[in-house]
């Protein structure tokens, strides 16, 4: 058990390391030289090559053969990593702080806004999904899936922008725009549960009616165990499987934060602070973001993999 | 009707399109998607003659002195902020839509179906590497990957002068958005496939065909690839909303498509006047994509209990 653990733990690895380089072709490589992006639309060729060379572009990408042996690393993946490694991420090119400061600031807020909305929805979800699973084929199953289904189909756009117009602006009922107590957090997170709960229970739903036809339900059934006692402990525990994926792996997003929701509502975090970065061409804050999302998202599939062997001891075998 | 043609077996399509035929809310979905199908060829026509003929397309002329209008008898839905029809202006954010769909399947389905065959088929190191990509690819959350795609391809398209042919056809944010949602999203249509693939190398036909010598390649598109394609039509109507509504959530960002009239940018320029009190633009803009991604929900629900009941597909979050 402890030797998968360790197993799973060091195979993330390779895979951060090949997100790494995936994120600086793409960056770096792909896009071209991002002194371009960062210049603007008309910008000399003069500024090009300054910024360029300021900030590293004109380096070789991975190896720099000129000058052989001694600076053979003097290249700008070698000097990316180990720099990531550092834990710095460069430095902002609008407020001309520290990536790393920057993304620092940023959780606090953004975990006000996720955590809640984590919380909320995951309850929500499974409880709807259970009561959907329990009334199946009745009114209560298909009105909540019809539900479901419609609020999926909307834009999160415009669930943010009917709600701030006229929930907040029109009637007065929360605050419009700000980070100054938790008033501020109701309206996005309820938001955030009304766009994103839709197609989670419908998933849940799917999940639990899977396991409402196996073999161990109709025995449970046959042997006169109460219908409740089968949905909650024959069936949610045999649904935990999907369950648990589906919510380690939203985990990352808890950091990462809501770039719609923090940005319409003026919330300081992460979303909110990639958001402007795109629109500035803040290079290092998107290629910071990208990057740790993804090393997050590494980690939480990792986990999801160890919580399998904890939730279904059938697992452990293998 | 002679013996011969009622003794054969009926095809998978075919049973299908039966129990398709039985579900009314299905029906229905389809009907809703051929009007729409409809409305994005209409728009796609005015669209191109406008374009060879080299004039400007009768959406695009702005006309300030009717700017912001409400709706009325000739503007159903009002004016935009350059005197524009709304109700045109929606009909051509359906071409923009439907092409979306198109040119991000394009690059989806070659790649993942590609991949996954060659995992699933090979095995071994093939496998190995190719669930290393995917694995990488698959690990920087989806909305992250293709706004940095998104952002880092539109600077290059529309520097690089080789570029500039397409550009003068294409919008160049409707390409990056395409390349990256296309390049994060073959993942998930790469695993189906694969794991196919894996249940399909040991069966007794794929066995049978072995045995008498047949080339690899030609048992992996010839024999098998019939038997795994529906899993391409269940991905692409099932992957279809998600298109629509990123596209919208990238058109916020200010890295999707700007000089186009898709609904994303429709409902992004909406944002300003919603703040006096023009609803409908929104509105408008709203309902259209509203039907299209609940029929197209729908339709492959249906479509993928009819073709494949035992597949089980995640939610995926946009944003």
């Amino acid at each position: 058990m402890i030797a998968y653990i360790l197993r799973r733990i060091i195979s993330v690895a390779p895979i951060a390391l090949g997100v790494l380089l995936v994120t600086f072709l793409l960056f770096r490589v792909i896009g071209g030289n991002p002194a371009y992006r960062i210049a603007g639309k008309n910008a000399t060729p003069a500024k090009i090559a300054q910024i360029s060379h300021a900030r590293g572009y004109d380096l070789p990408y991975f190896l720099n053969f000129e000058k052989f042996p001694q600076q053979l690393f003097h290249a700008q993946f070698p000097r990316l990593a180990r720099n990531i490694l550092r834990g710095d991420f460069g430095e902002s090119l609008t407020s001309k702080m520290r990536v790393s400061q920057l993304l620092r600031d940023g959780v606090l807020p953004s975990l006000c806004v996720t955590t809640p909305l984590f919380f909320i929805e995951l309850i929500l979800a499974v409880a709807l999904a259970l009561l959907a699973a329990y009334y199946r084929d009745t009114w209560i199953d298909r009105s909540l899936v019809v539900l479901a289904v419609m609020a999926m189909s909307i834009s999160s756009l415009v669930y943010i922008m009917v709600a701030q117009y006229w929930l907040a602006s029109e009637w007065r009922l929360f605050p419009v725009w700000g980070f100054e107590g938790p008033q501020y957090l109701i309206l996005p997170v309820l938001i955030g549960t009304v766009a994103g709960t839709g197609g989670t229970l419908r998933f849940y739903r799917t999940v639990m009616l899977d396991e409402m036809y196996q073999d161990y339900v109709r025995t449970a059934r046959a042997k006169g165990v109460s219908p409740a006692k089968i949905l909650f402990s024959h069936v949610l525990r045999n649904a935990l499987i999907p369950i648990l994926t589906n919510v380690i792996v939203a985990l990352p997003f808890l950091y990462t934060g809501s770039l719609l929701l923090e940005s319409f509502f003026g919330i300081p975090g992460l979303g909110r602070l990639l958001v402007s970065a795109i629109s500035n061409g803040d290079e290092d804050v998107i290629f910071a973001e990208t990057f740790i999302g993804a090393v997050l998202f590494v980690l939480a599939n990792t986990l999801t993999d160890i919580a399998y062997t904890w939730a279904d001891p059938r697992i452990r075998i293998k | 009707m002679n013996d011969a043609s009622t003794n054969r077996p009926e095809s998978l399509w075919a049973i299908a399109w039966q129990q398709l035929r039985r579900k009314q809310i299905a029906m229905i979905c389809l009907a809703i998607l051929v009007a729409y199908a409809g409305i994005w060829l209409y728009a796609e026509g005015n669209f191109w003659s406008a374009k060879l003929r080299g004039v400007t397309p009768n959406y695009r002329i702005s006309n300030y002195a009717i700017r912001n209008q409400p709706p009325s008898a000739t503007h159903w839905l009002g004016t935009n902020y350059a005197g524009r029809d709304n109700v045109s202006q929606i009909v051509q954010g359906t071409r923009i839509a439907f092409e979306i769909a198109l040119l991000t399947s394009c690059i989806v389905i070659p790649i993942g179906f590609a991949l996954g065959a060659l995992a699933g088929f090979f095995g071994r190191k093939i496998d190995t590497g190719i669930v290393y990509l995917y694995s990488v690819v698959g690990s920087v959350p989806g909305i992250l990957l293709i706004t940095a795609i998104s952002y880092v391809v539109r600077g290059a398209v529309e520097r690089s002068p080789a570029m500039q042919t397409v550009t003068r056809y294409a919008d160049s944010g409707l390409l990056a958005v395409c390349i990256g949602m296309g390049f994060t999203g073959w993942v998930g249509l790469c695993r189906l496939i694969r794991a196919e693939y894996l249940k399909h190398r040991e069966r007794q036909y794929v066995l049978a065909a072995r045995a008498i010598g047949v080339r690899p390649a030609a048992i992996m598109f010839r024999h098998i690839a019939p038997n795994v394609a529906h899993l391409i039509i269940i991905n692409f109507s099932l992957s279809f909303p998600g298109l629509i509504l990123t596209e919208a959530v990238l058109s916020y960002l200010g890295v999707g498509i700007a000089n186009e009239p898709s609904w994303g940018a429709i409902i992004n320029d909406a944002k300003q006047r919603l703040w006096l009190g023009n609803w409908w633009e929104l509105a408008g803009a709203t309902a259209a994509m509203f039907f299209l991604v609940l029929a197209l929900n729908l339709f492959g629900d249906a479509l993928r209990d009819a073709l494949d009941p035992k597949l089980r597909t995640a939610e995926t979050k946009t944003a």
